[in-house]
């Protein structure tokens, strides 16, 4: 049994029924019917907004017509010819900002079309039903190799493929697919559906290495081997608070405690009561997996609500899972000798400051993610500025052997962005390797 | 108030919202629950020969998410024995004294037609329907449409049911010709007090694309049905309006196709029908329907301050003219309301690839605007723009006077006359 606190005071683990109630899909399947009347109101924009609003361009208004006319397949085929990720992207994205949230409907105050949802409905049958679309292209001889089986790499992967060179992915991990595997929220993605989202887009014809980290001393090998390299390692650890009493067991990284609790799948034991600190989408979605498993759950954030970064309709989840918030609080130190017993604020107040204590068994730091800068140090010339890999449009670094995308060059986004850089990272590569471009 | 209160050709009903001949007026019960909801009247389900239905029966149309836009049928008349439907129909009009029953019929020899028309007459009903329309099994045995197709048959079936008549007789028209004026005018000569129109129309309505079936199938196999309901309105609608137009046609018609709202209803009376029959809404959600029917045309007949349903009476049909009379000079050109405009540019691909290529992006607004020196005021954005009002149709002023085809330089004719 995993335990992730020392206290005694821990819940005991949810059994498969609750978890598997707890944690289902907040986004339901749609039914066939639901899905031709909810097809059926797209207006069939023309240039239409939500395409431009989608990071891979997706065709939206073309697959939404494909659903109402019962073409599901041909609705799936086109998704994935924009977005090889678009199984996960139904699923994951902030829809609410992004296509949903470019919908015309907006503007007559009526709700804009269920576009993640209709996504879903066609890319989850596709990939169900191993419907293919893609065949490995005629062969050019070339070798890249992928760092980092997530979305970036997985997207790199795939359309390089299709454009005929040979790639191997490396993954540290156990399991590909990235933070869709170990990160996004496991009731808007689980486990499952990531594995099988991997296996489709491998089977187009890449291998991938997992428990393969690549590090400074298997560099030079890689590059002997490989006509190019793509980085996509997203970042690193989560960063420290640097403050005392971090050392303490029951005290975790967001991102780390993310991790846990889907390598097991949720069935982990987590503390009672649980402090999170940050005021980011990692902190509400620790906020809410721990409320799910049972905890009393209160963030601390240091600014105000209206300044947090996390999305209105996440923190509005939160809420329902009755998450506490207390806002324009810093964290000083976390008390407790042998457990944790709580974490000691300040409190900005009106014209003051008082000291705060909220007593809990657990302590989660969601302040962001650190960058991966060693790793990229034994990389020879390649420009890392505030920990982001520097590249031009065509994704190439400044080591021109090597291309990079994702959360590693843009400090953190959404997977749909990380999907978007690798598919034309790939085809950046395609020219470099094909025409001998490098600027 | 309104008074709703109806004489159609001497047939009286409390309102002239009737149910068509057709499955919602197969029996004596639907007939009695249909008055008790607030029918005015009914046609009975077409009595005759002893008939055999199939299996299955109806097909539909739909469109994106709208259920039944139209319907097809190829069933047959009543299945059921005269006696039973006589005696059914005896109890209605017992019960119902005041509401008009009116009994379809369809028969083959003269002698049969008198004598379903004498047990009609004793049992008390108030009128006949001829069904010359039914497009279907009925007109390969020289029936239905095959009469209402050939003018000099119709005349001759009409005065035969008319010689021994005492009640109004209804001649009910079917729209699978060319000119509908043609058997209206034969029903008038061979004495019919009215006529009702329109029948269905021959159709197919799909295909099972997995089996490559007709629909409706029976064992793989159909035949052309009979097509009605919402989809067919504006087929009627031209249809009633021709006859009322027609300067030798008098007799009061009655008004059928895809009849569902008060809207529609008042549509039929504007183009000249004084009763009107409903029979696929029915189909589709019931009596009930009827409430809204007699509410919405009340309140239309106050808000125009008008007493009776006959003050509406063919209004509309008086403004169809021949092309040749509309203003060549009348001009309008499309507007785009900006503040309701919520850019999805529709009206900007619609005339760009189907009409006069004369609305514009400009750089940096998703708002399209018009080329108002290239509009032809088609209407084309107007309809395709989801949003009420946001582009409307403006009049233009070009201070030209009124021109007309025969008179336009551009007519060859008008030449020749000069
Ligand atoms: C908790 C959390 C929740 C999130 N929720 C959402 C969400 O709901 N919706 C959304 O769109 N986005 C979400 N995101 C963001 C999203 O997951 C990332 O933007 C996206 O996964 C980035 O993809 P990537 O390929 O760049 O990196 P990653 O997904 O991080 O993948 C990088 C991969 O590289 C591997 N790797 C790293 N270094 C090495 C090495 N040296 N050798 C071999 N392999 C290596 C890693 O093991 C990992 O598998 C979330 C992020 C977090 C942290
Ligand atoms: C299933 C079905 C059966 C019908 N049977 C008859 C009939 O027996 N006699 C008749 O005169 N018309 C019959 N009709 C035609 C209707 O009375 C009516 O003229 C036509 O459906 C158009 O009206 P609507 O659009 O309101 O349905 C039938 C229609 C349907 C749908
Ligand atoms: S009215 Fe017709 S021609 Fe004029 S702008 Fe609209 S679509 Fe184009």
């Amino acid at each position: 049994m995993s335990v992730l606190t020392s206290n005694k005071n821990f819940l005991p683990t949810l059994s498969d029924v609750e978890l598997k109630e707890k944690f289902s899909n907040i986004k339901p399947r749609m039914a066939n019917s639901e899905a031709i009347v909810e097809a059926s109101r797209c207006l069939f924009c023309h240039d239409a907004p939500c395409i431009n609003a989608c990071p891979t361009s997706i065709d939206i208004p073309m697959f939404i017509r494909q659903i109402m006319s019962k073409n599901t397949k041909g609705a799936a085929k086109t998704i994935f010819t924009q977005n090889i990720l678009g199984k996960s992207c139904a699923h994951v994205c902030p829809t609410e900002v992004l296509c949903e949230g470019a919908c015309v409907y907006n503007n007559l105050n009526e709700k804009p079309i269920d576009i993640g949802r209709l996504q879903a409905f066609a890319t989850d049958y596709a990939v169900e039903n191993n419907l293919r679309f893609f065949k490995k292209g005629k062969s050019t001889g070339k070798k890249i190799a992928v760092i980092g089986g997530g979305p970036s790499g997985l997207a790199c992967a795939h359309e390089l493929t299709v454009l005929g060179h040979e790639v191997v992915v490396y993954e540290a991990n156990e399991k590909a697919g990235g933070l869709n595997t170990y990160g996004v929220a496991p009731y808007k993605y689980s486990n499952k559906d990531s594995e099988e989202e991997v296996k489709y887009i491998a089977e187009i014809g890449f291998e991938v290495k997992t428990n393969c980290p690549v590090t400074g001393a298997t560099i030079p090998e890689l590059e002997k081997k490989y006509d190019a390299i793509f980085i996509g390692a997203g970042l690193g650890k989560s960063k420290k608070l640097g403050i005392a009493g971090e050392d303490l067991e029951s005290v975790h990284g967001a991102t780390e405690f993310i991790h846990k609790l889907r390598k097991k799948e949720q069935k982990i034991q987590i503390g009672k009561t649980i402090v999170i600190v940050g005021g980011g989408n990692t902190a509400i979605d620790a906020a809410v997996e721990s409320s799910k498993l049972g905890a009393d759950v209160t963030v601390v954030y240091r600014r105000t609500e209206k300044e947090q970064k996390a999305y209105y309709f996440e923190v509005e989840l939160a809420k329902k899972h009755n998450v506490k918030f207390i806002y324009l609080t810093n964290p000083v130190s976390i008390l407790g000798n042998e457990f944790v017993e709580g974490l000691k604020c300040i409190q900005n107040t009106n014209g003051g400051q008082k000291d705060l204590i909220i007593p809990c068994d657990m302590v989660i730091f969601a302040t962001g993610q650190e960058k991966i800068i060693d790793f990229y140090k034994s990389i020879k010339n390649l420009e890392v500025t505030q920990g982001k890999i520097v590249v031009n449009k065509n994704f190439q670094t400044t080591n021109p052997k090597y291309f990079a995308g994702g959360d590693c060059i843009n400090g953190g986004k959404e997977v749909v962005n990380a999907a978007a850089h690798g598919r034309d990272a790939a085809r950046g590569i395609n020219e470099f390797l094909m025409r001998g471009h490098n600027d | 108030m309104t008074d709703l209160n109806t004489n159609f050709a001497g047939i009286k009903s409390p309102n002239p919202f009737w149910l068509a001949s057709a499955p919602p007026t197969n029996t004596g019960y639907q007939v009695m629950n249909a008055f008790k909801a607030g029918w005015g009247g009914a046609v009975w389900k077409t009595l005759g020969k002893p008939i055999v239905n199939v299996s299955s029966r109806y097909g539909a149309l739909s469109y994106k998410n709208n259920r039944m836009m139209g319907l097809n049928n190829i069933e047959l008349i009543t299945d059921r024995p005269l006696e039973v439907n006589l005696r059914e129909m005896k109890e209605v009009k017992e019960k119902f004294p005041d509401h008009a029953l009116i009994a379809s019929m369809m028969f083959e020899t003269k002698e049969e037609w008198h004598d379903c028309i004498k047990r009609c007459e004793d049992i008390g009903i108030d009128g006949f329907e001829l069904n010359y329309g039914c497009p279907h099994g009925m007109c390969e045995r020289g029936m239905g449409s095959a009469v209402g197709q050939n003018p000099d048959v119709c005349e001759k079936i009409t005065s035969w049911v008319c010689e021994a008549a005492t009640k109004p007789v209804i001649v009910k028209l079917t729209p699978n010709v060319t000119d509908i004026t043609r058997p209206a005018l034969a029903a008038q000569r061979g004495g019919a007090s009215a006529v009702s129109l329109i029948n269905t129309i021959n159709s197919v309505t799909g295909i099972n694309l997995d089996t490559m079936d007709p629909n409706p199938t029976v064992d793989r196999l159909s035949t052309h049905g009979g097509y009605c309901g919402p989809a067919v309105k504006p087929i009627a609608l031209n249809m009633v309006a021709e006859l009322t137009n027609h300067p030798d046609f008098h007799l009061p018609i009655s008004g059928i196709g895809g009849i569902e709202t008060w809207q529609d209803a008042v549509e039929f009376f504007l183009m000249g029908a004084t009763t009107v029959q409903v029979c696929t809404a029915v189909m589709h959600y019931g009596f009930r329907i009827v409430t809204d029917l007699t509410e919405g045309v009340s309140e239309y007949l106050d808000s125009h301050k008008m007493k009776k349903i006959t003050e509406l009476t063919g209004i509309t049909a008086k403004k169809l003219r021949k092309w040749e009379q509309l203003d060549l000079n009348y001009k309008i050109i499309a507007h785009i309301n900006s503040e309701k405009c919520i850019s999805c540019q529709l009206c900007y691909i619609a005339c760009e690839d189907g009409a006069h290529q004369s609305i514009a992006l400009v750089k940096d607004s998703r708002i399209p605007v018009i080329k108002e020196d290239t509009c032809v005021g088609c209407n084309l954005c107007s309809l395709v723009c989801p949003v009420e009002d946001c582009i409307t149709m403006v009049k233009v002023e070009t201070g030209k006077k009124k021109l007309v085809w025969a008179n336009h330089p551009a007519n060859p004719n008008h030449i020749l006359a000069r």
